[in-house]
């Protein structure tokens, strides 16, 4: 199978409607923004545009190395996998990944971690994102 | 149904206290919004209160569908409005209903009044009052909500509601503006906040929204979000923005020009939504959770007089209203003019719409000798002129000179101190919109509980090709008006008012937890607006002796002259449905 991962194509072209953040908090059965594992925010006011935040799949992931129990495992190819059943929930993982793309679902205790569906990219009537695949990049 | 949905939260600016209900039953009856708040501004508004006294509350309200569904994305604001004296109801995008839910709270209510300028920070079980003297009387109101993103809630996920000097100085039709470019614009909230010595709120949550029918709630949504991202309807909205209706309202002679006194202004070519994209357009925005994206900024470079080096450069959102009350009713036919002054507008956090229109008054006034540059601090207003207007506009937001503490009272109120009431173009003591289309409009504006365009879209009934008798009229804006009721207490941008449909809402609510059925949601929408009207009339608003400014019936349409026999016959038939379907006092939980 191939292994993909999140891509911001074009910032500019966000105009912060959150529906991929809508959409990645529907993937888990709920409504809201609260368990989105993509992030738009501005950047410093909206006139001046947005920031979108999302898992790079890095290749040697920092959250993964920080990680003492191996709850976030490197993924083939590049990015992480989750396993919640293990996860001891120090935060080691939101740390360690200076992009911010590892936020904390309060209600639940865990870290929010992407796991590079695509359902964001699918409500993103902007091509601000897409999903891309990387086997055979990296 | 989610039960933070019906958590009321509570907050006493006096005592600087708050606390939590539960209001299950209530949100259950009446869905949320307009719904909601109209029964708790019955419950928290004693009768005859003082607008700007303490004891007027400001609710804030969002319904079942906020932070569930495409364009649910709004808040109503209700309170005892300072420029009508009846009824104060206001809706505005941004981030605010979405922050409101993840708060986990259906409404707010603040009553009371802070002995120093505070700003609130409210969060799930949390509020702070915060010391806003440092903030209160900075020059732009922009400046507030810069200062306070550095410093409290979540990026992305919080709303800053925040009011500008014109609400601290008390002007009737000062706004609250949130996330920068959305409005609760009119009716004057910026003013009650400046009464209660409130500057701002911050707003943030995290709090996840729960669906009765995963599966379903999937389904129902792609079903929305197709029809919204794909629907022809909101295409003009996507595109050139609400400014595309310029082109066709001024070749119907629909636009208001200089105060409704001519049908046409002299090279305004460039004024319209298609000139605005090619020439200025920068960006466009949207609010949370809408796809649409109808939020235009424009790019406005300006350059220092004795500096070539120097530019101020700013991004100024327009929009059909006020590219009319800034533009079109001023007689300003550049579009760079017109942006300045909505930049310097927006700078004073006053509504746009009755500010043109106050504006507009004084230049005729100023032409007919009822008004004198002795009274207005040196300044000559004629049509056309800029950078008269310019300082017009911050005079009033200032308030230092007696005159414009009477403008700033609305122009209802300043033409029985000056005379000229013929050409003051309020309705129900609200300002005109941009639409002088036809019997419809005005009916519309008169009749409507907010007075507003937005109420029952007479403007668009006026612009179909059947001609209709007022009464045939009266009874659509009714109807309209009523369904209004629904979309506003869940509360969805009129903009998608298309493709939520009867059938769709009945499903949406379904998903969400409350079972309702169609009958029952038609029902419920007459209730909502004769509750309404309850409150108009126990502050003493009466459809017997509206002002009809007699402008309006002698300056043609964009369908012809209106007659005031027509319009009189409109609300008297409007005014009996109303009552038809009263249902006794209003009842409060």
């Amino acid at each position: 199978m191939s292994t993909r991962r999140l891509a911001v194509i074009d910032a500019n072209r966000c105009v912060g409607c959150q529906c991929c953040m809508f959409a990645c908090n529907r993937r888990l059965g709920v409504g809201g923004l609260s368990r989105s594992a993509i992030h738009i925010s501005s950047v410093g006011g909206i006139s001046r545009g947005f920031s979108v935040k999302v898992c790079r799949a890095c290749e040697d992931p920092p959250c993964a190395d920080v990680c003492p129990t191996q709850a976030m495992k490197r993924r083939d190819g590049g990015g992480v996998k989750f396993h919640q059943d293990i996860c001891t929930k120090c935060g080691s993982c939101m740390n360690a990944c200076i992009l911010g793309a590892i936020t904390w679902d309060n209600e639940n205790n865990v870290p929010i971690v992407c796991i590079y569906c695509g359902i964001c990219a699918r409500y993103c009537p902007y091509q601000v994102i897409e999903l891309e695949d990387i086997s055979g990049e990296m | 149904m989610d039960p933070n949905l019906s958590r009321l939260l509570i907050i006493d600016l006096s005592s600087k206290t708050f606390r939590i209900e539960e209001r299950t039953s209530l949100f259950e009856e009446r869905i949320g919004g307009a719904g909601v708040a109209i029964r708790l501004l019955h419950e928290f508004c004693p009768k005859g209160t003082d607008p700007l006294g303490p004891d007027n509350p400001i609710i804030l309200a969002v319904g079942s569908l906020s932070a569930l569904f495409p364009l649910a994305s709004k808040c109503v604001a209700m309170f005892k409005s300072p420029l009508t004296g009846n009824l104060g109801e206001s809706h505005a995008g941004g981030r605010t209903a979405t922050s409101i839910r993840m708060a986990g709270f259906g409404a707010i209510v603040i009553t009371g009044k802070s002995s120093q300028p505070v700003y609130l920070s409210i969060t799930h079980n949390d509020v702070q009052f915060l010391d806003a003297r440092s903030l209160w009387g900075m020059a732009r109101g922009d400046t507030i909500a810069r200062i306070i993103r550095t410093i409290d809630g979540n990026p992305g996920t919080r709303t800053i509601l925040r009011i500008g000097r014109a609400g601290e100085q008390l002007v009737r039709y000062a706004a609250v503006t949130s996330e920068t470019y959305r409005h609760f614009g009119r009716m004057g909230l910026g003013a009650v906040f400046g009464s209660k010595l409130l500057k701002a709120i911050v707003i943030s949550g995290d709090a996840a929204i729960p669906v009765n029918n995963i599966k379903g709630y999937r389904l129902l949504y792609d079903q929305i979000f197709d029809a919204v991202t794909k629907s022809p309807i909101m295409k003009k909205y996507h595109d050139v923005g609400t400014a595309v209706n310029v082109l066709p309202l001024k070749s119907l002679g629909s636009i208001p020009i200089k105060n409704l006194t001519t049908s046409q202004l002299e090279k305004s070519d460039q004024l319209t939504g298609e000139e605005f994209v090619s020439n200025y357009l920068a960006r466009r925005l949207a609010c949370s959770h809408c796809p649409v994206s109808c939020i235009h900024l424009a790019q406005l470079r300006t350059s220092y007089p004795h500096d070539p080096y120097f530019f101020k450069t700013t991004s100024v959102c327009y929009d059909y209203e006020l590219i009319y009350s800034l533009g079109f009713t001023l007689g300003i036919a550049n579009p760079k003019q017109v942006l300045s002054l909505i930049d310097e507008i927006e700078g004073t956090g006053m509504d746009a719409m009755s500010s043109g229109v106050v504006a507009a008054y004084v230049t005729e006034a100023m032409k007919n000798g009822l008004i004198t540059s002795d009274m207005t601090g040196g300044i000559e207003l004629e049509f056309g002129d800029t950078s008269s207007y310019m300082q017009f506009f911050k005079n009033l937001a200032d308030q230092q000179i007696p005159f414009y503490k009477n403008l700033g009272k609305g122009v209802d109120y300043t033409s029985q101190l000056y005379g000229g009431s013929e050409y003051a173009l309020a309705f129900g003591k609200n300002e005109m919109p941009g639409y002088h289309t036809g019997l419809a409009a005005i009916i519309g504006y008169l009749t409507g509980a907010r007075h507003s365009h937005l109420d029952s879209a007479g403007y668009s009934v006026d612009q179909k090709p059947k001609q209709s008798t007022p009464e045939e009229i009266a009874t659509q804006l009714y109807n309209e008006e009523a369904w209004r009721q629904i979309l506003a207490s869940l509360v969805i941008c009129f903009f998608a008012r298309g493709v939520y449909s009867e059938e769709m809402v009945q499903k949406c609510l379904e998903v969400s937890g409350i079972s309702k059925t169609i009958d029952d949601l038609v029902l419920l929408g007459k209730q909502i607006l004769y509750e309404k009207y309850q409150f108009k009339f126990r502050e003493g608003f009466s459809f017997r002796n509206m002002r009809i400014p007699s402008r309006i019936t002698t300056h043609p349409s964009g369908t012809g002259l209106i007659s005031e026999k027509d319009i009189r016959k409109g609300i008297e038939t409007y005014e009996n449905l109303l009552l038809s379907s009263g249902t006794g006092p209003a009842q409060s939980e």
